[in-house]
């Protein structure tokens, strides 16, 4: 972070300020890789694929070509509704698998939120949550496009596993914590309204949990 | 640098209901009580009596302003204090009891009332319907023999809806039976201080919060009406200042221009009012012709003159706010990304929208120094704004749609439990 930045956005009700990175806002500002006119025809494209929901305020689309010669990604194009961070993260992410002649799918997979942050100039902490939804919109696509050409081993599916049986939590609702700032069983049971871990077993769980997804996005 | 170049040009300032500069008149007013003026009003020398007597005049100037005593003037901190002081004030003198207030209050009455019905209280959370106007006959049906309190916002902070206080007013007198006692009745007037009419009996209020960052007076300082008779427990105690119910050295520059800038609201809100409204009426029809999908938050009409509150569908707020931050427009927004519990305007909600609705709710407040001419730079500016980011985003929903989510997918697809008892469908 250099030290002319201005404040980008006050909270109303904290008073906390965060900042964006030059890079954060040329992004945001001019985003790379838009996809301004939806395809006629889907099949211009490799694979397609979406995550998130209006309702959560980031909703993201991506569409794929994979050039035949090297089976690398030639062209991520998207669309975001999401705020700053969103938009300017979804950018770099595009540029990140397309320059250079391309990653492989298979290394498009690899790259993660942090590496994106990393080239962004930072994010502000709380503003991680927008940033991974990049990430999960290329583990779809990369489904979409595993399944078009038959590789269905390499699919991912991100299903969700019960971890609380008495209350139906699962490692999602865990992973959506700690990216809305839980850093630990009590922040946790905060964000989710209810005592999660009542049993030592299940606290056990839901600790390691906490850690698992502190790492693979804040570590 | 741009930037720099960019700082110093005009910047079109519409936050007017987030904080106000303050009035040249009060700063003037305030000038000597800095380093001329210094004196502690609870000392007996001639500084003391000095500082005691302007303190004596501040509050005689506000009770004249509001129909009220000056003995029932308690000076706080601003408007969080002073509806802090209200709520846990009233509930700490009574100790039980059920306490009724709305939905889309402010965090600073919301907060207390939530967290009163965590520690037993009945707390009754009154629906505010789709103009966000709360039903007098809501808060008749609501009453009971231990209500111990209702407080009711006079004008929402986000859609500037005006509240029928004088009429609930009559309701709770009526209930009462002509007695004094429980139920009291508290506004929040921060917002409505600039507009309307603070008459406090003509309001039927026995507790009402005013601010002076919302009416070009100083930050940090405030009041809390409090008719005599009506008992709280105080809450900052030490000194024994402010008649017992609020300890601390009093502010004497502050509280000076905090009465002068609600004499000059209170005189001058009628012909502000006058101004303002046609402005009002003008952005948003101008907005609504120019920009498709775009609706306007709470009834058009019984709103503050200087509130415009719209959803402008398919886009966030924040990146709509920083986009016209760079045109230099200022405003805000009910997004949840600018705020701290990541969760979208409680307010928005409580009109019955879609948490769509409240992420692309966009507020802009006017103010003394907002011109037509702004608004028209506003107005050709917000359209590219709207356009571009409309293309970013691969959202295209429906303008009338008032069921499009449920308030779970907000926290994660597996996440039932953060749902309110609301239903969204």
């Amino acid at each position: 972070m250099n030290n002319k930045q201005d404040i980008d956005v006050i909270n109303q009700y904290t008073g906390e300020k965060w900042y964006y990175s030059d890079i954060v806002k040329d992004h945001f500002f001019h985003p790379r890789n838009l996809l301004w006119e939806r395809p006629k025809d889907e099949s211009e494209y490799d694979a397609h694929g979406m995550v998130g929901s209006p309702a959560c305020g980031d909703m993201m689309e991506m569409w794929m070509k994979i050039d035949p010669a090297t089976a690398r990604v030639k062209d991520l194009k998207w669309k975001t509704f999401g705020c700053a961070s969103a938009i300017a993260a979804t950018s770099m992410f595009s540029v990140m698998v397309t320059e250079n002649g391309g990653l492989s799918v298979e290394e498009a997979l690899k790259v993660r939120p942090q590496d994106v942050m990393l080239r962004l100039g930072g994010l502000p902490n709380r503003k991680i949550h927008c940033s991974v939804l990049a990430d999960k919109a290329f583990q779809k696509i990369a489904n979409d496009y595993f399944r078009k050409t038959g590789r269905f081993d390499k699919i991912v599916v991100e299903g969700a596993r019960v971890i609380d049986p008495r209350l139906n939590i699962t490692d999602k609702d865990i992973e959506e914590a700690v990216l809305e700032g839980a850093q630990n069983l009590e922040d946790v049971q905060k964000k989710l309204k209810v005592g999660v871990g009542a049993s030592e077993e299940v606290k056990t769980e839901v600790e390691q949990l906490v850690r698992f997804y502190k790492d693979k996005y804040y570590g | 640098m741009s930037d720099n170049k960019n700082a110093k040009m005009k910047r079109i300032y519409l936050d007017y209901a987030a904080t106000t500069p303050t009035d040249q008149r009060v700063k003037d007013a305030m000038g000597r009580f800095w380093t001329e003026e210094f004196g502690n009003a609870g000392g007996l020398y001639e500084e003391g009596r000095r500082a005691k007597e302007n303190l004596r005049a501040s509050r005689e100037q506000i009770a004249r302003a509001i129909g009220a005593r000056p003995d029932e003037i308690i000076f706080t901190s601003g408007g969080t204090e002073s509806d802090n002081l209200a709520i846990f004030g009233v509930s700490g003198a009574a100790k039980h009891g059920h306490i009724i207030t709305t939905e889309f209050e402010h965090h600073a009455v919301l907060e207390p009332c939530q967290r009163l019905k965590k520690e037993g209280f009945d707390v009754t959370f009154l629906d505010v319907g789709e103009d966000g106007i709360v039903k007098p006959e809501n808060v008749k049906r609501s009453l009971r023999p231990e209500t111990i309190l209702v407080s009711i916002m006079y004008a929402n902070n986000e859609i500037g809806t005006i509240q029928p206080i004088a009429e609930i007013g009559k309701i709770i007198k009526e209930f009462k039976g002509g007695g004094a006692g429980y139920p009291y009745f508290h506004t929040d007037a921060c917002q409505a201080a600039g507009y309307l009419d603070l008459n406090v009996n003509k309001l039927g209020v026995d507790l009402m919060t005013v601010n002076g960052s919302k009416i070009y007076g100083p930050k940090g300082i405030g009041f809390l009406y409090k008719r005599a008779g009506v008992k709280i427990k105080p809450q900052i105690i030490g000194g024994g200042q402010e008649m017992r119910m609020r300890s601390g050295t009093e502010p004497v520059a502050l509280i000076v221009g905090l009465a002068k800038a609600l004499e000059i609201a209170q005189a001058e809100r009628v012909a502000e009012s006058a101004r303002l409204a046609p402005l009002r009426d003008y952005f948003v029809s101008e907005i609504q012709r120019r920009v498709p999908k775009v609706i306007l938050n709470g009834h058009p009409a019984k709103r503050l003159p200087n509130n415009i509150n719209i959803s402008i569908l398919d886009i966030e707020g924040e990146a709509l706010v920083l986009y016209l931050d760079a045109k230099r427009i200022s405003f805000s927004t009910g997004s949840a990304c600018t705020s701290e519990s990541l969760e979208p305007s409680h307010v928005i909600l409580a009109l019955g929208k879609p948490y769509e609705f409240a992420h692309a709710s966009m507020r802009f407040t006017m103010g003394r120094s907002t011109t037509k001419e702004d608004l028209d730079y506003v107005l050709n500016e917000l359209p590219n704004a709207v356009l571009w980011l409309r293309k970013v985003s691969p959202l295209n929903l429906e303008a009338g749609a008032k069921s499009m989510s449920h308030p779970e997918a907000f926290a994660g697809e597996n996440l039932k439990v953060k749902a309110k008892s609301k239903s969204y469908k």
